[in-house]
């Protein structure tokens, strides 16, 4: 019992921050057909950005509830920053290439921003463990747990139902479902279908850099956490469906408990766990489990 | 047919003749190009039915570490025969799993052989008897029963390796102009059609699937008789985007253009590596953004007629 409760806080966690990545993932697919694998370096880029803020923060002597803040302000800026000269500047050019092609052109840009996040942050781990302790722990029976990782499965129930508000309740989200299903008919309608590219890969991208902004604080800053994360959110996009918001939470939550069984009850296969899950889902629903059926052309 | 052989024998000859004399790290480097060359002319296989797999590593890390362990347990230590052996042994353990992924399409079918290949990447990483994530090293090869003198090894890699990636180029040429070579084309236009038309597309992925991993798994055993050491790296799915890069970058018009993007790889990694130590990844990504931007159908499309025709 003592143990399926662990088991059960640890991979909702880390189904958490997974689904705040994964839905930034699926986002970008569903609107601008691109699989990123650039995704993880963008979380990369979230994770050691939030270290510098947080940095930052502690030297000016905030009051420690702004790191908090200053790990979002991060976030918001690499965004605003990083997504127009990414969107515009280059993947722009490759619209309406082969699917598979468009990966690897993100595979390029994946090259080229580990060496950039080296060039800037160089290649020691940062570690901000500040935020970490902001929220005590939590007992729950004889066990206590981190009160910060219960917040990240709040963040990631306010992020979800913000986006799902956002695709379905508002003005934007009715304009951005047209463009997803035809971009031209979109644009003959008026739509400026190029801007509803750059902002839908912005909110990506931003998504990407909160996930990564927010577990800073609980691991170690360094080269390499690009490379773990983006195949890890691709297994959650594939197995929920590309492009389905319900999807990549089941997807998260799928991925994120069979790690946390195989952490806690077969160590050694922690590494692909999560592997044969997706090729076990993707057997027996070839498109995912919540991808919808789509004609194929004679 | 004739004339066809006729041209790669004197081209190998010529390869072989000129290969004598160039300096040693340089023979090293052609041999790894053409090693994984061979590995990427099975994704062309693939690439001309319309799917493209982001896990050759693993096949090629099966034909390797085949070579390393009939090399190490078994004494067999001749070139010619490991790099057969890791060919039949990648085509047998994927052989299983061939009619299943041949039911996948785009980018559903790149994903679920990344996923296979990571699930052996992870076997390959906890097996101790395999060495672990330090993987496993090999000896000398021997050629048809002679023990190479330390001046020669390093020419005789070069050689055999050539020999087999000739071999296999030419094999290639045959098949794609071949029957089943034609349908796997016409499974990229259209795969509703071929089935209509009578043709199994299934059957087609899956053999093309099983052809691959024998080129990957020879590739990938010639490669470790060269470098003399094999680990789970060769599985990760970094290394399977090289594969994928150089098949992209060489186009499937031309056959002869897979060695020469491999080539070309393998220069531009060394030189980066060599003169901007820190930033060659980026260098890489910027030579494949520029390569996928001003050459959409690869290499070969330099020396071939523009519109994407057939490799006969």
């Amino acid at each position: 019992m003592q143990l399926a409760l662990t088991i059960l806080v640890d991979g909702l966690s880390y189904a958490s921050w997974l689904f705040i990545v994964a839905l930034g993932l699926t986002l970008v697919f569903g609107v601008l057909k691109i699989l990123n694998i650039a995704h993880g370096s963008f979380y990369a880029l979230g994770a050691y950005m939030a270290a510098s803020a947080v940095a930052l923060a502690t030297d000016w002597n905030l009051p420690p509830y702004f790191s908090l803040l200053a790990m979002l302000l991060a976030a918001v800026m690499l965004a605003a920053l990083v997504a127009p000269l990414t969107e515009r500047g280059l993947l722009r050019f490759f619209y309406g290439r082969d699917e598979v092609l468009l990966v690897l052109v993100t595979y390029a840009l994946f090259l080229m921003l580990e060496d950039i996040t080296k060039l800037i942050w160089g290649a020691n781990p940062y570690y901000v463990s500040e935020p970490y302790g902001l929220f005590g722990n939590i007992d729950i029976g004889s066990q206590s747990y981190v009160g910060y990782d219960l917040l990240l499965v709040v963040l990631a129930g306010l992020v979800g139902g913000l986006v799902w508000w956002g695709l379905n309740r508002t003005r934007f989200g009715k304009i951005v479902t047209a463009v997803i299903h035809s971009p031209e008919i979109a644009a003959s309608m008026g739509i400026k279908v190029s801007r509803v590219y750059m902002v839908a890969f912005a909110i990506g991208l931003f998504l990407a850099a909160l996930g990564g902004a927010f577990t800073a604080p609980m691991i170690s800053v360094q080269p390499g956490v690009s490379v773990g994360v983006i195949i890890i959110s691709f297994a959650v996009v594939i197995i929920g469906g590309l492009g389905s918001i319900e999807g990549a939470a089941i997807g998260a939550l799928i991925v994120g408990m069979a790690r946390a069984m195989a952490v806690h009850l077969m160590p050694v296969a922690e590494l692909f766990s999560v592997y044969v899950v997706m090729a076990l889902v993707l057997m027996f629903r070839p498109e995912g489990l919540f991808q919808r059926i789509q004609a194929r052309k004679i | 047919m004739g004339k066809l052989l006729f041209t790669a024998e004197l081209v190998l000859l010529g390869c072989l003749g000129a290969g004598f004399f160039l300096p040693k790290w340089l023979q090293f480097m052609l041999t790894m190009a053409m090693a994984n060359g061979l590995v990427s002319l099975g994704l062309v296989i693939l690439m001309r039915g319309g799917v493209v797999a982001f896990g050759q590593g693993l096949m090629a890390a099966l034909g390797g570490y085949t070579a390393a362990l009939v090399f190490e347990h078994l004494q067999w230590t001749d070139a010619l025969l490991l790099p057969l052996l890791g060919g039949v042994t990648a085509m047998l353990i994927t052989a299983p799993f061939a009619p299943l992924l041949a039911r996948y399409r785009g980018i559903f079918f790149s994903m679920l052989t990344l996923a296979l290949s990571m699930v052996g990447y992870g076997i390959l990483v906890k097996t101790d008897s395999l060495g672990g994530s330090d993987g496993i090293n090999m000896g000398r090869v021997t050629l048809l029963g002679q023990t190479l003198p330390d001046a020669a090894v390093s020419y005789t890699l070069l050689a055999v390796t050539m020999c087999f990636a000739a071999v296999s180029l030419v094999w290639a040429k045959v098949f794609f102009a071949s029957t089943r070579g034609l349908v796997t084309r016409a499974i990229r236009d259209n795969e509703l059609r071929v089935e209509y038309m009578g043709g199994s597309v299934a059957q087609t992925m899956a053999i093309n699937f099983v052809l691959a991993a024998f080129l990957a798994g020879m590739g990938g055993a010639l490669a470790v008789m060269a470098l003399g050491h094999i680990d789970p790296n060769f599985s990760y799915w970094t290394t399977s985007g090289e594969y994928v890069f150089v098949a992209i970058l060489a186009g499937s018009q031309s056959v002869l253009a897979v060695m020469l993007s491999s080539a070309v790889l393998e220069v531009v990694r060394s030189f980066s590596s060599a003169y901007f130590p820190t930033t060659w990844q980026f260098a890489l990504g910027l030579f494949l953004l520029l390569v996928i931007r001003f050459l959409p159908h690869g290499l070969g499309s330099l020396w071939r007629s523009k519109s994407p025709q057939d490799m006969s």
